[in-house]
């Protein structure tokens, strides 16, 4: 199906090298977590991923393809990209936003073919944003537009799709409700990589980990053998304990131990 | 509603197309101007017609077509609905090149000087603008068009504090106040081609600004080309605009609000209010023309500019206002 493959990757972000070596597999039907801290290259990665920016070395293979030298609507159709606090500016309805996602399988000119039409539906069905497709996306609350912009990424059924902090400014609920989605397309067989602060959600939902520091791969692969104590330690520079309970796996960090 | 929207606004721009031909110091009956049009161009009423309000009204839906095409463009591009053609320093520069025509006096031995100096003028600022943003992004380019357009804005005011005598500063100040009086076939013919290539790069841009509406990166991963799109507006807008300014002289607010006389009937959708936005702007001068040419204060008719301004100003002032409150 749809494995990502990257194969030493390395980016610039002006003169400074921002990514360095990057060289890991994802699974496909993976829920990704990209995690580090702010600076890693998180971002960064996923731009390279989502063949926005190309790397000045390296390549990344999505079922073999060299991603940055698809077309750029055959790309458009493959993968899709949610940047963070992806928003809309105009007063658009919630229906027509997720009508832009299907861009890249339109006609040159004309309007949406009508065997298109049901694929709206459904991303409106799998997002519960059937009863506010006519509300303008300008007066939707927080929640509510993180699912218009995820329901605008799945409308086209991408192989691969990118999220960056799918729960930046969301409450704990819609920030539950957000990643479970994404873990729900895994299994229509999308792979999905997100980049994300929140380690407690990271460790419940992802499959799989990319943990990244000042550029580099500290380490990847299934979660629960990847993720140890020492590993977010030297990855955030803090002191981590990680708790297991009926619950499952919580993280905190000590604050004691950040020396100021 | 969408769908009877530019039938609408097509019949409304040829009724008030042909009210212009109709209206002015010399007013004709239908029935004169259909013979003038048909038949006899040799009498009173032929020559009025096709040598007077005929090139004046294919100008005014050129001209307010095009602005009001830019300035949906330049809103959907920049995604802020305070944009306008001027923005990138176009009009700025087909003002300055206009002012030198006049001041040097190239003007005054040759009718077309202010035009072709105009044209020049609005290319050299937006191709400065663009070398100065180049490589950087949408924001860069705004305020790059600006830093340009106060230039030449500051260009002009010396112009008009140098002009040798007062008939040169009265001449600039008629020109700058923006007008369509007097313009013939030879104007039609300078200005058309470059509004109708630039409109026609402008139309192209349609469907990738719809996908702007989500942000830049989000555009670009839909497969829409941003820098290529923006390259199309900027490009587009210097000839179309450039090319209606050095005929008409500056005439502001027209590409500001029609689109958003329209945005409403097209579910606010950036690429869709580009057509009926073009048909508003023709209507609109058009109209404004007509207004110009009938209304006289103490003997002295309006300027086209003026007059626009006197209406697209407060229209500004509730545009501001009703922006504000949307968005708090």
């Amino acid at each position: 199906m749809s494995a990502l493959h990257f194969h030493g990757v390395s980016a610039r972000r002006g003169q400074r090298l921002v990514l360095d070596g990057i060289s890991a597999r994802v699974p496909s039907g993976h829920l990704t977590a990209v995690i580090g801290p702010n600076g890693a290259g998180k971002s960064t990665l996923l731009d390279i991923t989502s063949g926005l920016k190309r790397p000045v070395q390296g390549s990344v293979e999505l079922d073999g393809k060299d991603l940055h030298r698809l077309g750029r609507r055959e790309l458009a159709k493959l993968r899709a990209y949610l940047p963070q606090r992806a928003g809309v500016d105009w007063p658009i309805t919630v229906e027509r936003v997720v009508a832009l996602g299907l861009t890249p399988a339109l006609p040159a000119f004309g309007t949406i073919p009508s065997a298109l039409l049901p694929a709206i539906d459904d991303a409106l069905l799998a997002c519960d944003l059937l009863g506010l497709r006519d509300r303008p996306a300008t007066q939707l609350s927080g929640g509510e537009l993180a699912r218009a912009m995820l329901a605008r990424a799945i409308v086209g059924d991408p192989a691969l799709l990118i999220v960056d902090e799918p729960t930046a400014g969301l409450d704990p609920r819609h920030a539950i409700d957000a990643v479970q989605r994404l873990k729900a397309r895994t299994t229509a067989g999308c792979t999905v990589v997100m980049a994300i602060h929140d380690l407690d959600l990271a460790l419940a939902f992802a499959d799989s980990i990319l943990a990244i520091r000042d550029g580099r791969l500290l380490a990847h692969g299934p979660t629960h053998e990847v993720v140890t104590e020492s590993l977010l330690t030297s990855l955030y520079d803090v002191p981590v304990r990680l708790s297991r309970d009926g619950d499952g796996i919580s993280v905190r960090f000590l604050k004691s131990g950040v020396s100021s | 509603m969408t769908r009877w929207l530019v039938p609408m606004l097509v019949s409304c721009l040829l009724a008030s197309a042909f009210a212009s031909v109709l209206a002015g110091s010399v007013w004709l009956t239908p029935r004169e101007a259909f013979q003038a049009l048909a038949f006899d161009h040799a009498d009173l009423a032929g020559q009025i017609v096709t040598q007077i309000r005929l090139p004046r009204v294919v100008l005014s839906m050129a001209i307010g077509g095009i602005l009001g095409l830019s300035g949906a463009v330049m809103q959907g591009l920049l995604r802020n609905p305070l944009a306008d053609p001027g923005l990138l320093g176009v009009s700025a520069g087909a003002s300055l090149g206009a002012v030198i025509a006049i001041y040097f006096g190239f003007a005054a031995s040759f009718t077309l000087a202010a035009p072709l100096f105009g044209l020049t003028g609005a290319f050299v600022t937006t191709g400065i603008a663009f070398i100065l943003a180049r490589g950087g992004g949408t924001l860069s380019l705004i305020l790059a068009g600006a830093a340009v357009s106060s230039i030449a804005s500051a260009g002009v005011s010396l112009a008009l504090n140098l002009s040798p005598n007062p008939y040169a500063a009265y001449e600039i100040m008629t020109w700058l106040m923006g007008s369509l009086a007097d313009r013939s076939w030879d104007h039609v013919r300078l200005a058309t081609p470059f509004i109708l290539a630039g409109g026609t790069m402008l139309l192209l841009t349609g469907r990738a600004l719809d996908a702007l509406a989500l942000g830049e990166a989000q555009a670009e991963s839909l497969g829409i080309a941003v820098s290529r799109t923006r390259m199309l507006a900027l490009i587009g807008t210097a000839l179309g605009v450039g090319g209606a300014t050095a005929v008409s002289g500056t005439i502001g607010f027209v590409g500001l609000i029609a689109p958003h006389l329209v945005r409403p009937l097209v579910a606010h959708r950036p690429g869709k209010v580009l057509i009926p936005a073009m048909l508003v702007g023709a209507v609109l001068v058009t109209l404004a023309d007509i207004a110009s040419r009938t209304l006289v204060f103490r003997g002295m008719p309006l300027n086209l500019g003026v007059f626009i301004s006197l209406i697209g100003a407060p229209f500004f002032l509730w545009l501001v206002l009703h922006v504000r409150r949307r968005t708090a």
